[in-house]
């Protein structure tokens, strides 16, 4: 799950991170009213969306008096922000930050991250910042530190120093630096994170070194002991379909094509959404019914899926390994029925009491196409889409 | 021969008894899998299904001699399952759960070094040796006794390859779903290790996804070491980056886990790649004709 910046600036200061003072508004008064609490030289006025990118977009602005303050929060609030990370659709920009401006002397960059390879968090420095980390990945190589930090005894002084160093930060700050990164670690351990990513961090002039930005990402497994994060949870930055399939516990994610697709199992789900590609196709959407897939969660499936007037047809791909076929069949007949299905539908099941599923879709008198294979299948519905 | 279990696996099932757990292990019993207990903690001395409960995995396994478990535990309570059976020193956990928090997996790998115990998931299917021992939740019936070595990340892939090698007439040795999460406990390289040095195994099938680097680890350690031919299958081809496919693990990140670059790299370390998910069966066969292993891997 992500969050907002303010909001992840508002954990980072709980763990005693240094971050620039700043409030969120959701209209230009409250930019206005939260400049003035500032009282800062400089404001700065951040449009906050979930999504990368945007001070290259026009998000961010630097006000110079209050007037500007207005003038720049009447500006980003209700534009819609295209950044590399939005899709050509763009975001909506709801929220800005207010936030005092700092005398920036130089940039950095820190993350934490797990490293997959390891089964360890790592923590990423370079004195890179500002730049994207897989850009300086791809150009110095030689510019990013790494620590592989032990899960007993946490991420060490030793090692904070050390990146410290490596980094180049100057040496009275150093001790500045290390508290930053031990907290930052503490945080995302506590708070389940799966990505903080603090780029840049920054030196000021004053002698303080903080967080400009923050891109927190928690593990949605975590999420049921993390209620304070829960609450930070913003639904207008979530597909509505997304949404809807999350109530029933399928896990579905809105894709650009026309052919609508429901299956059971993330890896076929996702081979599934390969294969019609293959021949030519272009699916709608991942869905994943799970295993324990209930006429009622077929139905709601059938109906998300349509929700998406793109949809030109659906294509079912059941494995019924545990899961019985004539269940499905069934789930599949009803959901036709109830959704008075207009689009073609070809379906494809295997595995157990696939004969019997077979026999309840070529009764039902509904508009069924049965595909022998997953190839097989493929190739239908795309024909049918044209 | 097979590998990780056999017909003499006695078999541990920690949370007996809730719903899902009681369902398989119904199913394992029918399959002839050798269940001897089962942990819930409260509900020691009650039966389940015909099996003893225990309260503790330790008492279990002292009263029965359990060597494996299979974890159907809530995901808040998982990893401490998985640890409860590491200090049991199982010789395996197979761990079916998924939705476990990164965080606890990270904590339990750090656990298990130096631990005797492997851990297969967890978000896996389990492990299946044809006609001997079934543990976890795959579908038995579509499997047959043989020759060809699966592993994957993915349930349905996996079943979805045993199916088409079955109804092709190729057995397998023995399926192992290493699960669909970013920390897990046996990898790609362990289970071709394993297969490698089992007699019975003539040929892998691996199957890969979206996400991480395992895969192209596997191959290069393919490359230098295997002795059978390895085919494979990498599912995700067409996912936006960013985005998580279902499983936890299944997610391009910064321009690394592509298929795109999974597959070349299988490719340049000799493993053919399945171009679609439905001819993973027909690419295994093509290359079992090559290399002259089709006839005795031809098992019914």
């Amino acid at each position: 799950m992500n969050i907002h910046e303010y909001q992840g600036k508002e954990l980072l200061r709980k763990y005693g991170v240094s971050v620039p003072r700043g409030f969120v508004a959701f209209t230009p008064k409250e930019a206005v009213d939260a400049a003035k609490e500032l009282g800062s030289a400089v404001t700065v006025v951040k449009a906050q969306i979930h999504a990368g990118g945007r001070g290259k977009a026009g998000g961010v602005k630097i006000a110079k008096n209050l007037d500007d303050v207005r003038t720049y929060s009447k500006e980003l609030l209700g534009k819609t922000l295209v950044t590399h990370q939005t899709g050509p659709e763009g975001k909506e920009v709801k929220r800005i930050l207010i936030e005092e401006g700092c005398d920036i002397k130089s940039e950095y960059y820190i993350g934490l991250v797990l490293d997959r390879a390891t089964s360890r968090i790592t923590l990423m420095a370079s004195e890179e910042g500002g730049t994207e980390i897989e850009e300086v990945a791809e150009a110095t190589p030689e510019k990013i530190f790494r620590e592989t930090i032990d899960p007993v005894i946490g991420l060490t002084a030793f090692q904070a120093r050390r990146v410290a160093f490596n980094i180049n930060i100057p040496t009275e700050l150093v001790n500045k630096t290390v508290k930053f990164m031990l907290g930052l670690y503490k945080m995302f351990i506590e708070k389940d994170c799966s990505i903080a990513e603090i780029n840049p961090l920054v030196t000021t002039g004053d002698g303080n070194v903080m967080a400009l930005d923050a891109k927190l990402n928690f593990d949605a497994n975590a999420l049921y002991r993390q209620k304070d994060v829960m609450e930070f949870r913003d639904l207008d930055e979530e597909d509505p379909k997304e949404i809807e399939a999350s109530k029933y516990d399928l896990s579905y994610i809105s894709l650009n094509g026309d052919i609508g697709c429901m299956v059971n199992g993330a890896g076929l789900a996702m081979a599934t959404m390969d294969i019609i590609k293959h021949y030519g196709g272009d699916p709608a959407n991942f869905l994943d019914v799970g295993g324990g897939a209930t006429a009622e969660k077929v139905t709601e499936a059938f109906k998300i899926i349509l929700s998406d007037t793109a949809v030109k047809g659906i294509f079912v791909n059941i494995f019924g390994g545990i899961m019985k076929c004539d269940i499905i069949a069934e789930g599949v007949v009803e959901a036709a029925k109830q959704v008075e299905l207009k689009v073609p539908l070809v379906v494809r099941l295997e595995g157990t009491n696939v004969e019997l599923g077979k026999k309840i879709l070529n009764e039902s008198g509904l508009d069924i196409v049965a595909a022998e294979t997953m190839a097989d299948g493929a190739q239908k519905i795309v024909e049918l889409v044209g | 021969m097979s590998v990780f279990i056999d017909k003499n696996t006695k078999v541990l099932v920690q949370g007996i008894t809730g719903a899902t757990a009681l369902f398989h292990t119904k199913q394992m019993l029918e399959y002839g899998t050798k269940i001897v207990a089962g942990v819930t903690p409260g509900k020691g001395g009650t039966e389940a299904e015909g099996v003893p409960v225990f309260n503790t995995v330790e008492a279990a396994v002292k009263a029965t001699g359990a060597n494996v478990s299979v974890i159907y535990v809530p995901a808040p309570f998982a990893a401490d399952a998985i640890l409860e059976a590491v200090d049991a020193e199982l010789d395996m956990a197979i761990c079916i759960t998924e939705h476990i928090p990164v965080i606890d997996m990270v904590k339990v790998k750090r656990y298990m070094e130096g631990k005797k115990t492997r851990l297969v998931g967890p978000n896996c299917p389990g492990v299946i040796t044809p006609d001997e021992c079934k543990i976890g939740i795959m579908p038995g019936y579509i499997h047959t006794k043989g020759h060809v070595g699966v592993v994957s990340r993915s349930g349905t892939l996996t079943y979805e390859a045993v199916h088409q090698l079955s109804q092709a007439g190729i057995g397998q040795s023995t399926a192992v779903g290493i699960g669909g999460d970013p920390v897990n406990g046996t990898n790609f390289i362990d289970a071709l290790e394993a297969f490698n040095q089992d007699e019975d195994t003539y040929a892998v099938i691996m199957i890969g996804e979206i996400g991480g680097t395992a895969e192209e680890e596997a191959a290069e350690w393919v490359k230098a070491n295997m002795k059978k031919p390895v085919v494979g299958f990498i599912g995700g081809a067409t996912a936006p980056p960013g985005k998580r496919m279902g499983h936890a693990g299944a997610i391009i990140s910064g321009g690394k886990g592509t298929a795109e670059e999974k597959i070349k790299v299988m490719n340049e370390c000799g493993i053919q790649v399945a171009a679609t998910p439905s001819v993973m069966g027909e690419t295994l066969i093509n290359v079992l004709k090559e290399q002259n292993l089709f006839d005795k891997c031809k098992t019914h």
